[in-house]
């Protein structure tokens, strides 16, 4: 990468190390995000993830290296970081007792736009959250919690969002849902970091995918460069048998995914 | 970020506010132990206690409000606790917002549930027949002791919430303070104890608190009890908030 495409990055990571006691959690993580592309941060349950999301969404201090959102380090500019970004955590960061409206309408006013309502309306119906806009977030399926949840982080429309393992604990349905969301996202042009221990989910979103074990990245590349690490092709005939996964979607119908492939 | 200090506290206000109103139960049940305490011994008790002249409702209405405020900062506690185990807590803090309004928010909706259920149990005991002839002066005193009881006694609670490890830390330091106004003048004179506990009674805080609500409800001139009750307040607040903001400091780094 040259130095003029890293200036231009919109997240730039580089040496970044954190250790909780005597753990190294990171241990000099390097990575650069372009603007507009999604990027995902692949790795086993512990390998540092989440970390990295805390450490750039300003919610945590690194112990070593630099790392930058927008141009603005996160260290010494966290409330310019703050304006460049939104957290979509790993539980939904919603609130239950409030209905799927009150919800957005207080991140509009936090966000300190005028015409919250609008903003809400818009998001609701993007999100096809319009019917149940009224209703308690506590009686929301995990599919529609995760969607108002993006909802949530889209408004004000910053140029950065992170989803720290948006689709666990999710249905395929409700994962369905979120790639349909995370991928209208990057349409838009905001860049997309994304955390995630399901590799098919790296396969489907990402433009670069980072592969992060025991505290550093080992591999960070295209998916077509990841696959060009693997020993060359070799054809062989296999009757294909049906996953369960397409056995319950022909049972059930799954619309998100046959609009998205229309 | 200062600039929108007011703004960020009053939206975050408005929504904490929200889950009281939709869950009243949290100001009854907050208002019920107390109630159940003085309708017990006005009624049951209340017979054998030589308290002095007047009735017994109004010499015990002042220690059943703080009893009051007592179990109902353990809702702020709680609020509190449910806010850090959500992703809400890091959602905000993430946002671009004056950072200590999240807490401030959890305090003045935990003053405006308490003053509820406080005007709950004044309005019970005037059903069973509490009376005062104070005035409105003695009634804003009263009223100032109560607010500056309450925020006191939140600022203790924001630190189970900051910090407890499950719901049931974060409300359980609340039982002794409930337990304290049992050992002060709120209930019977403190006279009447023997020896060490009358010395604890007396110079514990409740006690002057207690006898500075009585005096003004009774238009009785207030005495040194009041500045000894302030002084307790405003050190317990003080140090209280120092701890807390110390606390939410380590978590929010």
């Amino acid at each position: 990468m040259t130095a003029n495409q890293t200036q231009d990055a919109a997240i730039h990571v580089q040496g970044l190390t954190k250790s909780y006691k005597k753990v190294d959690v990171l241990r000099g993580v390097d990575f650069d995000v372009a603007r507009g592309s999604i990027f995902a941060l692949l790795g086993s349950n512990g390998a540092g993830k989440t970390t990295i999301v805390s450490i750039l969404s300003t919610l945590l201090k690194a112990d070593g290296g630099t790392a930058g959102v927008n141009n603005f380090d996160v260290a010494t500019r966290a409330d310019n970081v703050r304006e460049s970004i939104s957290l979509t955590g790993q539980f939904a960061a919603v609130d239950e007792i409030l209905s799927g409206r009150e919800n957005l309408i207080l991140v509009a006013k936090l966000r300190h736009l005028s015409d919250a309502a609008t903003i809400a309306d818009d998001l609701l119906k993007r999100f096809a959250l319009t019917d149940a806009a009224a209703r308690k977030v506590a009686t929301y399926s995990g599919g529609m919690r995760r969607r108002l949840d993006i909802a949530m982080s889209l408004i004000g429309n910053p140029p950065v969002i992170f989803l720290d393992e948006p689709t666990t604990g999710l249905d395929p349905q409700g994962r369905n849902e979120v790639w349909a969301a995370v991928k209208e996202l990057a349409e838009h042009g905001t860049t997309v970091l994304l955390t995630t221990q399901y590799l098919d989910e790296a396969e489907e979103l990402a433009d670069r995918i980072a592969i992060l074990h025991e505290g550093r990245i080992i591999v960070n590349g295209t998916l077509a460069e990841l696959k060009k690490l693997l020993p060359p092709a070799k054809v062989e005939y296999v009757e294909k048998q049906p996953t369960l996964e397409d056995v319950f979607f022909a049972i059930v119908g799954d619309s998100s995914v046959s609009k998205n492939e229309k | 970020m200062k600039k929108h200090f007011f703004g960020d506290t009053a939206v975050l206000t408005g929504r904490s506010l929200k889950h009281i109103t939709r869950s009243m139960d949290t100001i009854i049940t907050t208002a019920v132990i107390p109630i159940a305490f003085m309708l017990l011994f006005v009624f049951v008790f209340g017979g054998a206690i030589k308290h002095g002249s007047g009735s017994y409702v109004s010499y015990l209405l002042p220690g059943i409000l703080l009893i009051t405020v007592a179990s109902g900062i353990s809702y702020t506690a709680y609020r509190l606790f449910l806010d850090m185990q959500g992703g809400i807590f890091e959602r905000f803090q993430s946002m671009p917002i004056a950072r200590s309004s999240v807490l401030w928010a959890h305090v003045l909706t935990s003053l405006v549930a308490n003053l509820v259920s406080v005007v709950v149990v004044v309005l019970v005991a005037l059903l069973i027949g509490f009376r005062s002839g104070a005035g409105v002066l003695a009634w804003l005193a009263i009223a100032g002791i109560v607010v500056l009881f309450t925020l006191a006694l939140t600022w203790i609670a924001v630190i189970p919430g900051l910090s407890a490890k499950s719901v049931d830390g974060a409300s359980a330091f609340s039982y002794p303070l409930i337990f304290l106004p049992f050992i002060s003048s709120a209930f019977v004179p403190t006279s009447t104890m023997p020896g060490p506990v009358r010395w604890f009674a007396d110079y514990q805080p409740v006690t002057s608190i207690v006898n500075a609500i009585r005096d003004l409800v009774n238009q009785q001139p207030v005495g040194t009890d009041i500045w000894v009750a302030l002084a307790w307040m405003v050190g317990i607040l003080i140090v209280a908030y120092i701890f807390a903001q110390v606390i939410y400091r380590r978590r929010i780094s």
